[in-house]
């Protein structure tokens, strides 16, 4: 391996045992209060056989032991702000540091879900003034801010089809989904009862008007789409598409995970869309957390409103905001509460930071660097739909392959150059996927140093594919034993002396 | 753009190495009859780093806080101390700006603080397998539900109606379309199950008799009457934790013989946020955990034999098994689970226990001084640990505006989910609330 | 890769081997190969009913799942527990050790619709291109 391409040497990494094999007893990390009313005994309180003893393997740790612990831990973990994250359909973008300070203002995050509706009207107006945005943004009627992820936005979403359907008294009972689509898409259209149709996608890796027509029956309750699709290429035919499943009585649901491609430039809602979820923690700058909290506000056509979760916030025509729970044909509610109101204040602040032409450019860029990075790497690694793309494109490892190289070897290589892998064995339709996607707020010259190394790869697999079966080599660990991982699950630590060990 | 780091000159050499004129060019795959002609209109101009913090701060100051008020609200959303440590922890970028660990050799640090996580909530719960977590409580139950189904395929599943009311709603909307019948239990005038109702009703054909301990009311339910009715009919028993600091003096749902336990980690180092995000918890035993949603992590070696941490058993998920996996879920509550664990860290065995004996003493020392107020009564006579019911002379919206004008949120008036707790408030202390705190709700109220 | 004369094969490439009526079920040595490391096998209770080439069981590796196919109709009368424990038999020894279930046949004229050795290695030949 060429050493000048990587940004990384060996760092300073220390190795850092489980909280519950450190400690010792009688130490603590917080400082409690003394009690400060009259007390009473606990047996008085609580019946003795509803009592516990001591929590059993909890660790005692000083508050030095804590932060030392998980300072060392996260130094382990790659990072957005460590360095490129081209992780397709995942949208790595940067996550910006104010967005952070507001969600954390006590007027937001110190704010209690039953305060009255009078106490809480900053809260109110900015999840009313947020679910207007993303309405513009998709072209939506409106939106219900609820779902807490883009999967729980899918589930709201094709429960409002069901709903609506029902209300028709139709009783269809088929949902058709292309082969490319994520796997949550058929995960949450079982949840709701339908059964999934798998559509294929044509050789140009497009949707044909032919076969939605030939699928398409009066079964059928939705047409699930990603648009741009998985493999980060536009559905050219969408409108033909949607009008088909229209004209049958269907409604056409859009995955809304790829929205960072086209926002200020076209809209889903304009597309014969009737439902769109929005993923906050993708399009919307919010940090993804090393998986999670996220937030994903479903977007409907108006003669879906009556279906939406409740409550609804609303503003009446003085200015107020109220949260309005009569929907008698909602689907009800998703979520305790009204959705993750954190990752929604960081999203608002967000498109209030980069407006209406902000929002434009970041799309613009997006897609720019993506063809950028394609248009490097072609030469290098099979390219299965060979065309312009949107804001990710989708590689493969079949020139690799006749040396032994994979697709998982060569994302595993990219480490020791101090780059994230991208999306890899996604989608299923690419044998040996490897799904590439920038987005905007990565500078030329890292793209510049990612392709380099993914030239320096493609080399490397010619003239000597044995070194990169190794990688990665520079982490705290190397490849690790997933298949023992599976085959012997340990999913806890259990103290040796309570196995009987000693 | 601060966020768009590439000058136009930049730009132009992109644009001149793909072999397009401009960034227009790009976007010749989707029609013209879809090409946006105008800016959007809806959205306002960008604000600059000092514009957006201003307008931010004025929307918050909007909004009654923690720390302007005294508050007794409770009923889910739990106001516990948080300690520095946990915010400066889980605002490390290597932690809030990862992805999900599936390259787990440079994902090491979310993956074995997961594996604490796991460990600490089996600890906690009593039981034998956690996942990384789910969105919140409510869907935490609902899945709890849809897995007792999958488990014995039987079509009927009570709900104590001394559950979340909102978690209640939103199992039904799980259970929608699925086919599964769901029955409430009601509670007894002691606040608590009805466990004559349960016994008569329940049946082989009962899938599962869920609970919540303590229940909405603060009052503890009586957990080993309830597991015996349910095993003796082979029904899956699932307890449901809203207050997570309960468990550092009761005994766990584990202990009890629970099968699944979901809950509410809110409570365990998160803010109460205006409801979110939140923690959900699920936890059940190994027996059953092909049969459960979400993410797992688990311990193994790397090529060197140096132990280390990965997702695992993931057939189960979404991303392989497509339309027959477990659950639709995808991402787990990472950030807030790794809240958590730090928090559980820093109040360790001993602090963990000392903190749920606070919230015990005060909350009981609350209930016993106003349950001497003329004209209160507690409405339930069952043990609680840090919420109670309190009937008032009036109602209790009268009240609570009255309370406001002090600079104080009064309880929940329970009417809102329950029409026939009519005059009935939930007031919840934690060891946030000092004796003059309580003293002053006491004085306040003790005027009508 | 190995496919022994004397067994039937499926499609979905699961083996039979007919003895006494009965008909023993695995898969096939590509079948194995092609999941790669085998940590789970769900299978069906003995006494359950089976369909011809309706699914009666899942096999896991890391990744994937598969979903058997059953080659016959009839009733489940054996199972191989060893596979709880140690699912990588199917992997060492696929049609030895770690074979399946055992089914008493209802239909003996669905074995007609099964493929030869020959057949087979010919069809995994096609799809394998």
């Amino acid at each position: 391996m060429s050493y000048e391409l990587t940004d990384g040497t060996q760092g300073l990494i220390f190795n850092e045992p489980l909280l519950f094999e450190q400690g010792s007893d009688g130490r603590g990390g917080c400082a409690l209060p003394d009690c400060d009313v009259p007390e009473k005994d606990v047996i008085n309180l609580i019946p003795e056989d509803m009592l516990r003893e001591e929590i059993s393997g909890f660790p005692s740790l000083s508050e030095v032991d804590v932060v030392r612990h998980f300072t060392r831990l996260s130094q382990w973990n790659y990072s957005v702000d460590l360095g490129f994250y081209p992780l397709g359909s995942c949208t790595m973008k940067y996550n910006p540091k104010i967005n952070e300070d507001v969600a954390r203002l006590s007027g937001f995050s110190n704010v209690h879900p039953y305060q009255p509706e009078e106490l809480s009207q900053g809260a109110l107006q900015m999840m009313f003034e947020l679910g207007e945005y993303l309405s513009e943004i998709g072209g939506m009627d409106r939106v219900s801010l609820q779902p807490a992820a883009g999967a729980h936005g899918e589930l709201a979403g094709m429960m409002i089809i069901k709903a609506y359907h029902e209300s028709k008294g139709e009783n269809r009972h088929k949902v058709i989904i292309p082969d490319s689509a994520h796997g949550t898409n058929p995960a949450s259209s079982t949840l709701c009862g339908y059964k999934v149709i798998e559509l294929k996608s044509n050789g140009r890796g497009l949707l044909d008007p032919e076969a939605v027509e030939k699928a398409m029956d009066k079964d059928v309750a939705a047409f699930m789409i990603t648009n741009p699709n998985t493999l980060g290429l536009f559905e050219e035919n969408i409108l033909e598409i949607t009008e088909i499943v229209h004209r049958k009585g269907g409604l056409v649901y859009c995955d809304g995970a790829n929205l960072n491609a086209i926002m200020g430039i076209a809209r889903p809602g304009d597309m014969g869309v009737d439902v769109l979820h929005f993923n906050l923690h993708k399009t919307f700058s919010t940090p993804h957390g090393g998986g999670g909290p996220g937030a994903g506000p479903v977007g409907i056509k108006r003669e879906l409103i009556p279906f939406m979760p409740v409550p609804v916030v609303e503003k009446n025509n003085i200015g107020q905001y109220k949260l309005n729970y009569k929907f008698p044909h909602s689907i009800g509610r998703v979520k305790a509460f009204y959705g993750n109101f954190g990752i929604l204040v960081r999203a608002y602040t967000y498109i209030r930071t980069m407006g209406s032409e902000g929002l434009k450019k970041a799309s613009e860029t997006a897609v720019l660097n993506a063809n950028y990075i394609m248009s490097q790497l072609k030469d290098y690694y099979h390219l299965p739909y060979d065309r312009q793309c949107m804001h990710e494109s989708v590689f493969s490892d079949k020139f690799q392959n006749k040396n032994g190289i994979t697709t998982l070897d060569i994302a595993k290589a990219l480490i020791d150059y101090g780059f994230h892998p991208p999306t890899i064995y996604f989608p299923l339709i690419v044998k040996g996927a490897i799904m590439i996607e920038p987005t905007e707020t990565e500078s030329k010259d890292t793209m510049d140093r990612f392709i380099a190394a993914m030239k320096d790869i493609a080399d490397r697999a010619e003239k000597d594919p044995d070194s990169l079966k190794k990688s990665p080599i520079k982490t705290k660990v190397t490849r690790l034993n997933e298949t023992k991982a599976a085959r012997e699950p340990n999913l806890r630590w259990i103290n040796d002396y309570l196995m009987g060990v000693f | 753009m601060r966020y768009i780091p590439d000058t136009e000159k930049e730009q132009k050499e992109m644009l001149d190495s793909i072999g397009v004129k401009s960034v227009e060019g790009l976007f010749s795959s989707i029609p013209d009859s879809l090409r946006l002609k105008n800016p959007l209109s809806n959205i306002p101009h960008a604000m600059s780093e000092p514009e957006i913090l201003r307008h931010m701060k004025g929307m918050s100051k909007k909004n009654a806080d923690l720390d302007s008020h005294i508050s007794f609200l409770s009923a889910g959303a739990y106001n516990h101390f948080i300690p520095s440590v946990v915010h400066h922890i889980i605002s490390r970028s290597e932690f809030y700006t990862a992805y999900t660990p599936y390259q787990p050799e440079i994902s090491q640090g979310t993956l074995q603080a997961i594996y604490e996580f796991q460990t600490l909530i089996c600890q906690l719960t009593g039981m034998e397998v956690v996942n990384a977590s789910m969105y919140d409580g409510a869907s935490a139950l609902a899945e709890a539900v849809l897995m007792a189904h999958r488990i014995n395929d039987r079509k009927e599943v009570f709900l104590s109606k001394g559950i979340h009311p909102e978690y209640r709603q939103v199992v039904h909307t799980y259970c929608r379309y699925l086919g599964i019948t769901l029955k409430e239990i009601p509670f007894s005038e002691k606040g608590i199950i009805d466990l004559e109702w349960l016994s008569k009703n329940i049946s082989e054909n009962t899938s599962g008799v869920a609970i919540q301990n303590p229940n909405f009311f603060g009052c503890v339910e009586d957990m080993a009457d309830i597991e015996k009715l349910t095993h003796a009919n082979d029904s899956i028993f699932i307890a449901c934790v809203s207050e997570p600091v309960s468990l550092g003096i009761l005994k766990s749902p584990g202990d009890f013989g629970a099968d699944i336990v979901v809950g509410e980690g809110q409570g365990l180092g998160n803010p109460v946020s205006y409801g979110g995000p939140y923690l959900g918890l699920f936890a059940t035993r190994e027996k059953y955990i092909r049969s459960m949603p979400g993410r797992l992590v688990g311990r193994t070696v790397d090529a060197n034999g140096k132990t280390g941490y990965v997702l695992t058993l993931s057939t189960r998920e979404q991303h392989i098994r497509r339309e027959k996996a477990t659950s639709n879920i995808c991402s787990n509550q990472a950030l807030c689970a790794l809240s958590a664990t730090v928090y559980m860290a820093l109040m360790g065995k001993e602090g963990f226990k000392k903190l749920s004996v606070l919230n015990l003493q005060k909350a009981n020392y609350a209930k016993e001084i106003l349950a001497g107020l003329k004209g209160y009564k507690i409405k339930f006579n069952s043990p609680v640990f840090n919420e109670f019911v309190i009937e008032t002379p009036v109602s209790p919206d009268e009240i609570n505006k009255n309370l406001m004008k002090e600079g104080i949120m009064g309880g929940l008036n329970l009417e809102k989910f329950y029409p026939e707790l009519k005059n009935c408030m939930l007031i919840c202390i934690t060891e946030n609330h000092r004796k003059e705190d309580i003293d002053r709700l006491w004085k306040l109220l003790k005027q009508y | 890769m190995d496919f022994p004369d004397g067994l039937l094969y499926t499609k979905e490439h699961e083996w039979v081997k007919v003895e006494n009526g009965k008909a023993k079920i695995g898969i096939t040595d590509y079948a194995q190969h092609e999941l790669g490391d085998i940590v789970f096998v769900e299978l069906p209770e003995v006494g359950s009913e089976v369909v011809a080439m309706e699914p009666f069981g899942v096999v896991e590796s890391v990744k994937t799942v598969s979903d058997l196919f059953s080659p016959v109709s009839g009733e489940v009368v054996g199972v191989n527990s060893e596979l709880e424990a140690t699912p990588e038999i199917v992997n060492t020894s696929p049609y030895d050790k770690g074979w399946m279930v055992e089914v008493a046949m209802s239909d003996k004229n669905e074995l007609k619709e099964l493929f030869s050795a020959d057949e087979y290695t010919k069809y995994v030949e096609e799809e394998s291109q």
